[in-house]
């Protein structure tokens, strides 16, 4: 569906809703007993503390044709589990950044703190991010005719969302850039940013290129010029993947060695 | 998957609620839909289903049909989890196999002009709950042994209080004071305003008793260094007297007090030895210093507070801010003190020798006494009391009132019954109060060498000027610097104000979220001695009740580290906000049941994906939601 059809077809967004049990699913359930009415986009899914939403189920969401994610927390330091939410906050901002890599709109992705005391809020909450996701038209993945680079995009950012880096990145920020690292040092947050942007774009490298590779053997050349990169940060992401046991080399094509990735990691 | 194991049997009851969901969503159309879902092979609606015919159907089907998993598609789990839950455990089904959806709040309530719409929200609710309940696996809630003695850290009255009632009940407590000495800080203090006695009435007796108790291990001059554990096996380390001593308890009680504020500079503070605050002029009465010649005093109240610095209203300081001008009075009613004396300078009004005042005093002593009496009897004092101030009799400004009090206020927060007739009183003995807006407040300057308050008068529609002898800054309670330490070392939280921060507001104020540590007193936030000690009850009281079962029982929805994933990277245990992740000896990680509370932070931000959440595992949560998407539904 276009967007032009879409508004003349009354284009009502699906929405997932994660909410978390204390806070948010609350505020939600005040919102009903105060009968505060808004639109019926929303589909909840109930969870104990808004940290629980990985990256990943979020992006799996967008995968299959989910026209956007709202997330819903307590309101930093009103965290049921203390401090889950400021956690809550480092994985939405590494989706967020992920989704926007995969050619999507990041705004897709919404976190908003709602307590369980704000049933007005919450409602305006819905209503404000449907008319948004109203105007950013149906997912461009959606529907019987996706969009098939952003979907690959998506796929790619799934499986960047899984990157043992990344994640240990995620964990790690707040006490890097608030509480020091093991040697009481602490990096600003722009350098945190920056490292963590250049970490991403890697990241995101080597998932297309082991994208490819499944379906491989293919050669430096064949990748780098299918995802756009020089040869030279191709190769070096080939060693990379190489050492993980990710990419192997299938056989000799002349002297170029062309690689694929092996059937366990395929399945793992 | 367990399905290709054994089908699971779901069971949907769709309720009415009345009209509540009846009236706005069409039930039996959504109760003919559960039934074409995979696996479904009951579904019914109910008018009530929570009244007991609703449970009995509930409890028959579990029976009848062999039902292995039940959906009630009602109201809130947050309120109606716990019945359902029940009811199937009754009719033999493990409570985890039951799946709540929410069709009431989350949809009948707030979709009520969209009948159609809500109908089908419904249904995918429905549709959600069942690509749940298929993916479910029982659970289990294990029992965890708690020891029977507690560690109270903190020995003011709070404190004391707290462990005078554990040792009562014959647990073992350990009190630990940073201090050399007991009692916190009522030690600073003069009389209080609830009895105007000695505050050292209020805590030597308890000191006493505390230090006579055989149940309590008493250390001064002690902090905790180091805590391990969970709920029931809380191993600390204590620094008493710069030595290390290991104790092991079941819980933990949290009265550690808090400080007066001081803001250096703010209304000249800290700048002129005349502007001080509350806890300085406290200190001058109890040692007798308090200068003789005073012809003006003015106090400022909510100095740092509310807006000003800190956010929060300290309740106590406007009561402890009345009985100290209403001490400024008398003690100049008395044609000066003892302090006449011993501070030399104005001698024209020591008319009054020591004797004299000795007998003044008497009537104070007995108001105190009277505090003890009956209400009635009290009541009978006060129409005493204001039949006199009639007749124009005992006031200050008839026997000459020869200081001027000025109380600088934002409005007076003298709560509770007895406090707000300690403001009539001082009304009635002529202290001044002068109110300010806070864009507005008073501001202290030195003018021909003079301390002087300029001030806006609100009723007067006017600048004025003062010059007072003495400023009284009445300043809130504000938490203590080394809480944060504490806070850490305990994983216990503290609040936007810095205050240690309870589990709820309302329905668990003495308890901490993470099980087995609780608060009281000032720690948890400004309060007087009734509350703190009212606060201490309710902490020991909350302490013992694991430790009278012996028990605990954990949680079933708690995390679970696959040893064959984990590649030891410590993630987990970064982000885990109870410390409920440790290493074993190859390095791996291991969940303390115990102190797992569920939240999942671990789960999703583990990079080797080796952590799964028992009852919100990666493939519930996604098939929950996926199945919102498999259709149009809207
Ligand atoms: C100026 C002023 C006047 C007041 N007047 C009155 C009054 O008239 N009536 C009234 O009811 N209330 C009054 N109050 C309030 C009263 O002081 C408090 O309610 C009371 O002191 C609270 O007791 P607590 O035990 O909670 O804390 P605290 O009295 O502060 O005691 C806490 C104790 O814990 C110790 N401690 C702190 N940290 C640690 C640690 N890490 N390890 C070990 N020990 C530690 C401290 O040394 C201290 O002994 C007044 C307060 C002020 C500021
Ligand atoms: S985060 Fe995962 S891999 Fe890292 S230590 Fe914890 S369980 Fe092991």
């Amino acid at each position: 569906m276009s967007e032009e059809e879409a508004t003349a077809s009354g284009f009502e967004p699906k929405i997932i809703a994660f909410l978390c049990n204390w806070c948010s699913y609350a505020g939600a359930d005040l919102a009903g007993v105060s009968r505060y009415q808004y639109p019926t986009n929303t589909r909840t899914v109930r969870v104990m503390c808004s940290s629980r939403v990985d990256p990943v189920l979020i992006i799996e969401m967008l995968i299959h044709g989910a026209d956007g994610v709202l997330v819903g927390g307590c309101h930093l330091g009103d965290c049921h589990y203390i401090t889950g939410n400021y956690y809550t906050e480092k994985k939405i901002k590494l989706a967020k950044k992920l989704i926007e890599k995969s050619g999507l709109n990041p705004n897709r992705l919404r976190l908003e703190w709602v307590s369980a005391s704000e049933g007005e809020r919450f409602s305006k909450v819905v209503e404000d991010f449907v008319n948004e996701v109203k105007t950013l038209g149906p997912s461009p993945v959606a529907g019987k005719n996706p969009d098939v680079d952003k979907l690959e995009g998506l796929f790619v950012a799934k499986n960047a969302a899984r990157d043992f880096r990344l994640r240990s990145l995620v964990a790690r920020e707040i006490n890097l850039t608030e509480k020091g690292n093991v040697y009481d040092k602490t990096i600003s947050q722009e350098e945190f940013d920056n490292l963590m942007d250049s970490a991403i774009d890697e990241e995101m490298a080597r998932q297309k290129i082991l994208l490819m590779t499944i379906d491989g053997p293919y050669s430096v050349l064949d990748i780098a010029s299918q995802i756009n990169l020089s040869p030279e940060i191709v190769l070096q992401h080939i060693v990379t993947l190489k050492d993980r046991g990710l990419v192997v080399v299938d056989r000799f094509d002349g002297v170029m060695p062309l690689y694929i990735t092996p059937k366990e990691e395929v399945l793992r | 998957m367990a399905m290709e194991i054994k089908e699971p049997r779901i069971g949907v009851f769709v309720c009415h609620c009345g009209v509540n969901i009846g009236g706005f969503v069409d039930v039996p159309d959504v109760a003919e839909y559960a039934k074409t879902l995979p696996n479904v092979v009951h579904a019914e609606n109910n008018l009530y289903t929570c009244a007991d015919d609703g449970l009995t159907a509930i409890k028959n089907a579990i029976k009848e049909k062999n039902l292995t998993r039940v959906i009630v598609a009602s109201c809130t789990p947050r309120t109606h989890a716990p019945l359902f839950m029940r009811i199937c455990e009754e009719a033999g089904l493990n409570k985890y196999l039951f799946t709540f959806v929410n069709i009431r709040e989350h949809c009948s309530w707030v979709h009520m002009k969209e009948q159609e719409k809500a109908t089908a929200k419904s249904k995918d609710l429905i549709k959600m709950g069942v690509a749940r309940a298929v993916l479910l696996e029982p659970q289990e809630e294990v029992k965890i042994d708690v020891r029977p003695s507690s560690l109270v850290i903190g020995g003011g009255i709070a404190g004391m209080t707290a462990a005078l009632n554990l040792a009562n009940q014959g647990f073992e407590t350990h009190l630990i004071e940073k201090e050399p000495e007991l009692g916190g800080f009522l030690r600073k203090l003069s009389t209080l305003y609830q009895t105007q006695e000695s505050s050292a009435k209020a805590y030597e007796g308890l000191i006493k008793k505390v230090e006579a108790n055989d149940k309590i291990q008493l250390y001064k001059n002690t902090t905790l260094k180091s805590l391990t554990g969970y709920i029931g096996k809380y191993d600390a380390v204590l620094n008493v007297n710069g030595e290390d001593k290991e104790i092991g308890v079941g819980t933990i009680i949290v009265a550690t007090g808090a400080d007066e504020y001081r803001p250096k500079g703010l209304y000249g503070l800290g700048e002129h030895d005349n502007i001080i605050t509350l806890t300085d002029f406290e200190k001058m009465v109890k040692e007798d210093k308090v200068p003789a010649d005073l012809k003006s005093v003015a106090f400022i109240t909510c100095s740092g507070a509310r807006g000003q610095d800190k956010e929060y209203c300290s309740r106590i300081c406007c009561t402890v801010t009345v009985k100290n001008a209403m001490k400024v009075m008398e003690m100049a009613s008395k044609g000066g003190d003892a302090e006449a004396k011993v501070e030399e300078a104005s001698v024209d009004e020591k008319a009054v020798s020591d004797k004299e005042e000795e007998k003044a005093e008497e009537p104070e002593e007995e108001e105190g006494e009277s505090r003890r009496r009956s209400r009635r009897d009290r009541r009978g004092r006060r129409g005493g009391r204001r039949r006199g101030a009639e007749r124009g009799e005992e006031r200050p400004k008839e026997r000459g009132a020869a200081v001027d009090v000025t109380v600088f206020n934002r409005g007076i927060t003298t709560y509770g019954i007895e406090q707000e007739l300690l403001y009539n009183k001082s009304r009635e003995q002529r202290v001044k109060f002068v109110r300010f807006v806070p864009e507005n407040p008073p501001k202290v300057s030195m003018e021909d060498g003079k301390l002087t308050v300029s001030y806006y008068h609100e009723t007067l529609k006017a600048d004025r000027k003062m010059n007072p002898d003495l400023i009284i800054l009445a300043t809130p309670l504000t938490q203590r610097p080394d809480a944060q330490e504490l806070s850490k070392m305990l994983k216990v939280p503290l609040g936007r104000d810095e205050f240690f921060l309870e589990a709820h507001v309302k329905l668990r104020p003495v308890d901490f979220a993470t099980d087995g540590i609780f608060l009281c007193g000032t720690a948890h936030g400004p309060a007087n001695i009734t509350e703190a000690v009212a606060q201490a009850y309710g902490a020991a009281s909350r302490a013992s009740i694991p430790m009278s079962l012996g028990y605990v029982q954990a949680e079933a929805i708690v995390s679970y580290v696959d040893r064959e994933r984990c590649s030891g990277c410590k993630s987990c245990e970064v982000v885990c906000p109870y410390g409920a992740i440790q290493f074993d000896e190859e390095g791996l990680a291991e969940v303390i049941v115990a102190a797992c509370k569920g939240c999942g932070t671990c789960g999703s931000i583990c990079p080797e994906k080796a952590i799964t959440m028992t009852h919100y595992t990666d493939e519930q949560l996604t098939a929950e939601a996926l199945a919102a998407l498999e259709e149009v539904g809207t």
